[in-house]
C-alpha cells in the first residue's frame, strides 16, 4: 500500500491510496477493510481502460492487480489455462506459444491485463473467429465488495452447473466485484497466415463486399476496414489463419469473390514457404517476417490517439455502411476530422474525432447517437478528455433492462463502493 | 392461502378457457419432464400463445403469491421443468413462431416453443444452420435450450446455446417485460443474456430469443474408427487435439452402448470392437481434406482396428443416428437406466473410465458409456432392473459416485443436462457455500420472492435479504401449502 499520486487519478477523481494485494486472500482482506471503512474502490490492471465509462463519482482506493501476476496452470492437453487477473495478455500469449496454443483475444491495448480485458470486455479483429470474452471465459474467481470470495464455472469447457457469473462479470467494469482469477479455453495457434486486401471507394461498396464474404463458405479470422477520412478510399483486409494450403486458397478465392461483389483489384499477401506464418498479433509470438504476417499484425489499431475522442458503434454487419456514413456526416457538420476502423465482419465500428473543443466533441456524441438510434445502433464513448465526458453519458441509453441492472448492482455491491458511477445509467 | 378456484378464474380471464388446464387427469400429463423419476402434479397448467398472456399469467402468480415453472417440450433430463405441486406450470409450446430471419446479420428471432431443428430447416435452403444440436433436437424447444444452456455433439468447435443467443425478451417473475441484448454485438451494460442462459428457468421466462445463424461449411468429413477399448479411443482423441486440430465433433461409444444402438438403428458397428470413435471435421475444403487425412493417420497410430469413412450424407446421418439414439436404445438391453452427465478434463478420460468400470463391477452393475470426448462430457448410462430388490438403490449410488469421481478429477456434475431437481444435492460438492450464496444474489435481483421455478439448482434456497450463514426453509418448499391450493 502506498499513498496515491496525481498519476493514479481516475478520470479526474483523485484516490488517497493505491494497494496491490498479491493473492486472492489479500484481495479479500483489502476489500473487507475498504467495506468496513466505506472506501470507494476502483480496480486497475494495466491502466489501459481507465478512461472507459463515465468519470467515477469518487474514489478513495485504487486496487492494482499488478502483483496478481501468475499463470497458475496451463493444461495444454485440455486447451485450458488458469491465470491471475494481473497477468498481461501479451505475457500470457508468450507463455502459451511454446505449446502451440493461444487465447483468442487480441485487443489493441498493449498493456492490457487479463482481468482488465475481462472487466472491459475488450476485443480485437479475431473476434470474428474466436468470439469475445464471454465465449472464451469458462471459470472465474471474484471478490465482492464485502470481501466474499466466489467462484463460478471451472476448468472444463462444458459445464452448466450453477449460474455463469463469468458472463455477468465480463464487461462489468469493476462495478460488481474484483476479478482475481480467470480460466479460459484456448485454441491451437494457426500454422499459416494469408491476407487479401482491397481498396473500397464508398461505405456502400464496403458493405456489399462484407455481405458477400459473410454469405460465402470462406472462414476468415477477421474482416477489417480502415477508413482514414471521409473522402476515402478505405481499405478492406480479410485475414485467414490455418494450414498453409488452406489459407492460401481461401485468400485467392476472396480476391475473386470481392471482384464479383464489385470490389476488383484485391491483393493477396502470402507468407511464402509453409511454416513461415506466425501468431503475431495475438501476443508474444515471434514475427516470422512474412508479408501476410506483417499485414495481420497491423490490424486492429485504434483510430485515435491518447487524449482524443474515441467512440465505438456496434451495429452488426448490415448496419455498418450506414453507421460509417453517419459518423462522417455528423463529424463534418461539427467541423471535426474523423478516422474510422471497423471489425466489419461482426459490425463493430470505431471512430476517432479530432479538431474541436470539448463542447463540439460532446455535441458530436449526442448528435451521432441521435442519428444512429433508429437503426438500433448504440454509440459508446471509448475514450475522451475529461471535459468531453462531463458533457455526455459515455454509454448512452440501455433500454428497459436498466432497472434490472440496477438491482443486480444493488445485490452485489449494496453500499455502492465499487467503481461508483462509471457504468451504465450511473451504476 | 390461495383460493384455487379464484386462481383458475383469474387465469381464464388472461388466457381464455382453452388456455387453462385444471382437470386433475389432464394435469397428470405434465407431472414430469424427461426425468420420469421425479413426478409432481401441478395445481394448474396454462398454455399462453402470446407474450402478453405470459405476462398476464406471471402477474397473476405474482399477485396471488403462487410459484410457477416454465416448460417447453419437456425433454429435459434433470427435472428442470418439474412442476411445483401448489404452483402453476406455464407451458410455452403454443408459442412456436419463427418471427424473423435476418441473413445479412445472421440472426433469427424466434418464440420459445419453436423446436430446435425447425430453425435449421427454415434457413437451410439459404445455406445456413443453427449450431447447437442436442440429441433431442427433433422435439426439444429453443426456450428449453435457453433455460438449460443445451449442448450437443457439435459444441466442441461451435460452442453451446449461450454462445448462440444474442438477445432475449423475458418476463420477469413480477410480470415486467425486459429486453436484453439484441442482434447487434456488445450491448452496453451487464451481460444479462449471458446470466439468463443456463439459469434453468429460475430467473424468468424467455418469450423471444435472438439466435446466431451460421453459414454451412464448405466441406464435412466424418469417420468412425473402431478400437479395442474406450481408453484406446481416448488416446486417439488426445493425439488429434495435440495435433492442433479442432474437430466439429468427437464422440465415443463403448461396446455396451454400441450393442444397444445396433439393436435400435442397425449402424453395422465393427464386430468385436470395444469402442468406436466418431470424428467429424468441417470447414474449407482444402483444410478439411488435409486434416482429415491426419485424423485417419492418428487413429491408426492409436491402434484403430477398422476405419469407416462416411461416403455420403446418408451414411453420415446413420453414424449420427446411432449416436443420438443411444440413450433411448439402452432401453432395449436394460429395463431401467440412469443417464448421467458428468464432465472431466478431457485428458482424464482413461482414468475416469477405469474408475467407472471398477465401481460398476464392485456393485454388480453394467454401465454403458457414451461421451462427447472432445470436451470431456461423459454420459454413463447405469443399467439396472427396478424389479430386482436393491438394484435401483445400488444404481443410484453408483451414478452419484461417478459424479464424485468427475469432481475429484477437477470436473463438473453436469455438462449439458442441467442441475434441476436431480443434482441440486451435489452442488455443495462442486461449490462452496459462498459460491452458492453469491449466485443467489443474482437470483434475488431477478426473483426476490423466489417464486420462479423454486426448488431447482440450489440445495438450500434462501430468502433474499437474509444475511449469509442463516438459512431457512423457503415457504414455497414447506409442505402444507399444496393442499390449500
Amino acid at each position: 500500500m502506498r499513498e496515491a499520486g496525481p498519476t493514479d487519478a481516475v478520470d479526474g477523481a483523485q484516490p488517497r491510496a493505491v494497494v496491490s494485494p498479491s493473492s486472492t486472500t489479500e484481495t479479500a482482506e483489502v476489500l473487507r477493510a475498504a467495506y468496513e471503512g466505506g472506501f470507494r474502490t476502483v480496480v486497475r490492471g494495466g491502466g489501459s481502460k481507465l478512461g472507459l465509462g463515465n468519470p467515477p463519482a469518487g474514489v478513495d482506493l485504487v486496487l492494482s492487480t499488478e502483483r496478481l501476476g501468475r499463470v497458475l496452470e496451463h493444461a495444454a492437453g485440455d486447451l485450458v489455462v488458469r491465470v491471475e487477473a494481473g497477468v498481461r495478455l501479451a505475457d500470457l500469449q508468450a507463455a502459451l506459444a511454446p505449446a502451440g496454443q493461444l487465447l483468442g483475444l487480441d485487443p489493441p491495448e498493449a498493456r492490457a491485463t487479463v482481468g482488465g480485458v475481462v472487466a472491459a470486455n475488450a476485443s480485437g479483429p479475431r473476434r470474428l473467429r474466436y468470439g469475445t470474452v464471454r465465449d472464451l471465459l469458462i471459470g472465474i474467481t471474484v471478490v465482492l465488495a464485502d470481501g466474499t470470495v466466489a467462484h463460478s464455472g471451472g476448468k472444463v469447457v462444458k459445464n452448466v452447473a450453477g449460474y455463469d457469473l463469468g458472463k455477468l462479470f465480463a464487461g462489468s467494469l469493476g462495478t460488481l466485484g474484483v476479478i482475481v482469477e480467470a480460466i479460459f479455453r484456448l485454441h491451437p495457434a494457426p500454422a499459416a497466415t494469408a491476407v487479401a486486401t482491397a481498396e473500397v471507394a464508398a461505405p456502400g461498396q464496403a458493405g456489399s463486399a462484407v455481405r458477400a464474404l459473410l454469405a460465402s463458405a470462406l472462414v476468415p479470422s477477421a474482416i477489417e476496414l480502415d477508413w482514414p477520412g471521409p473522402d476515402g478510399p478505405g481499405t478492406l483486409t480479410v485475414l485467414f489463419e490455418g494450414i498453409g494450403p488452406g489459407v492460401d486458397a481461401q485468400a485467392a478465392n476472396t480476391a475473386r469473390l470481392l471482384a464479383d461483389a464489385g470490389t476488383p483489384g484485391a491483393r493477396v499477401l502470402l507468407d511464402g514457404e509453409p511454416g513461415q506464418g506466425g501468431e503475431a498479433g495475438l501476443g508474444g509470438g515471434a514475427d516470422r517476417g512474412g508479408e501476410a504476417t506483417r499485414a495481420a499484425a497491423a490490424l486492429g489499431a485504434l483510430p485515435w490517439e491518447a487524449g482524443q475522442l474515441g467512440v465505438k458503434v456496434a451495429t452488426g454487419p448490415s448496419g455498418l455502411p450506414g453507421a460509417l456514413a453517419t459518423v462522417w456526416e455528423v463529424a463534418a457538420a461539427h467541423g471535426l476530422a474523423a478516422r474510422a476502423t471497423a471489425h466489419a465482419g461482426t459490425g463493430v465500428l470505431r471512430a476517432g474525432l479530432d479538431g474541436g473543443d470539448a463542447t463540439t466533441l460532446a455535441a458530436f456524441v449526442n448528435g451521432a447517437r441521435e442519428r444512429l438510434a433508429p437503426a438500433q445502433a448504440g454509440l459508446v464513448v471509448a475514450e475522451a478528455p475529461l471535459e468531453v465526458k462531463q458533457g455526455v453519458d459515455a454509454w448512452g441509453p440501455v433500454g428497459d433492462a436498466l432497472p434490472l441492472m440496477r438491482k443486480v448492482k444493488q445485490r452485489f455491491d449494496p453500499s455502492g463502493l465499487l467503481s461508483p458511477g462509471r457504468f451504465v445509467g450511473g451504476i | 392461502m390461495v383460493d384455487r378456484q379464484r386462481l383458475i378464474e383469474r387465469m381464464r380471464a388472461v388466457l381464455g378457457p382453452g388456455g387453462v388446464i385444471a382437470e386433475r387427469n389432464q394435469l397428470r400429463t405434465y407431472e414430469c419432464d424427461g426425468l420420469a423419476a421425479f413426478r409432481v402434479v401441478p395445481a394448474l397448467v396454462v398454455l399462453p400463445e402470446t407474450t402478453e398472456q405470459v405476462q398476464g399469467a406471471v402477474r397473476v402468480c405474482h399477485e396471488e403469491g403462487v410459484p410457477f415453472v416454465a416448460r417447453g417440450s419437456g425433454t429435459g433430463l434433470s427435472g428442470g421443468a418439474l412442476p411445483v405441486s401448489d404452483g402453476v406450470l406455464i407451458v410455452l409450446s403454443r408459442m412456436r413462431r419463427i418471427l424473423e430471419i435476418d441473413y445479412d446479420d445472421q440472426r433469427a428471432v424466434v418464440e420459445p416453443g419453436v423446436i430446435n431443428l425447425w430453425v435449421t430447416k427454415e434457413v437451410a435452403p439459404r445455406g445456413y444452420y443453427y449450431a447447437p444440436d442436442p440429441s433431442s433436437q427433433l422435439i426439444c424447444s429453443i426456450g428449453g435450450n435457453v433455460a438449460e444452456n443445451s449442448g450437443g455433439a457439435h459444441c466442441l468447435k461451435y460452442g453451446f446455446t449461450t454462445n448462440h443467443v444474442t438477445g432475449l425478451e423475458i418476463v420477469l417473475p413480477d410480470g415486467d417485460l425486459v429486453h436484453l441484448g439484441g442482434k447487434a454485438p456488445d450491448p452496453p451494460g451487464y451481460d444479462l443474456v449471458g446470466a439468463f442462459v443456463g439459469s434453468e428457468g429460475t430467473l424468468g421466462i424467455a418469450t423471444k430469443v435472438t439466435l446466431r445463424l451460421l453459414r454451412k461449411p464448405e466441406a464435412v468429413r466424418t469417420l468412425m474408427a473402431a478400437f479395442e477399448s474406450a481408453d484406446a479411443a481416448g488416446d486417439a482423441v488426445s493425439k488429434i487435439i495435440a495435433a492442433g486440430i479442432v474437430p466439429a465433433a468427437v464422440e465415443i461409444m463403448d461396446a455396451l452402448a454400441m450393442e444397444a444402438a445396433e439393436a435400435a438403428v442397425h449402424v453395422h458397428y465393427p464386430e468385436g470392437a470395444g469402442a468406436v470413435l466418431i470424428v467429424e471435421l468441417d470447414g474449407p475444403e482444402a483444410e478439411c481434406t488435409h486434416q482429415f487425412e491426419e485424423v485417419e493417420r492418428l487413429c491408426q497410430e492409436a491402434g484403430s482396428t477398422t476405419i469407416q469413412i462416411a461416403e455420403d450424407d446418408d451414411q453420415r446421418a446413420l453414424f449420427w443416428k446411432g449416436r443420438k439414439s443411444a440413450f433411448a436404445a439402452v432401453g432395449r438391453i436394460s429395463p431401467d437406466y440412469y443417464v448421467q452427465d458428468g464432465v472431466i478434463p478431457r485428458t482424464a478420460l482413461g482414468a475416469v473410465l477405469r474408475e467407472i468400470a471398477d465401481m460398476a463391477e464392485e456393485r454388480g452393475l453394467r454401465v454403458a458409456n457414451v461421451f462427447h470426448a472432445g470436451d470431456g462430457n461423459l454420459h454413463p448410462l447405469v443399467l439396472y432392473d427396478g424389479d430386482v430388490e436393491g438394484e435401483e438403490e445400488r444404481a443410484e449410488e453408483l451414478a452419484a459416485k461417478i459424479l464424485f469421481a468427475c469432481l475429484a478429477l477437477g470436473g463438473s456434475i453436469t455438462g449439458e443436462h442441467g442441475v434441476g431437481a436431480d443434482k441440486k444435492k451435489y452442488m455443495p460438492k462442486q461449490f462452496t457455500a459462498d459460491d452458492l450464496d453469491v449466485m443467489q444474489l443474482l437470483r434475488c435481483a431477478f426473483d426476490p420472492d423466489g417464486r420462479c421455478n423454486p426448488g431447482k439448482v440450489f440445495p438450500t434456497p434462501r430468502l433474499c435479504g437474509e444475511t449469509p450463514g442463516k438459512r431457512h426453509v423457503h415457504p414455497a418448499e414447506q409442505p402444507g401449502l399444496v393442499e390449500a391450493v
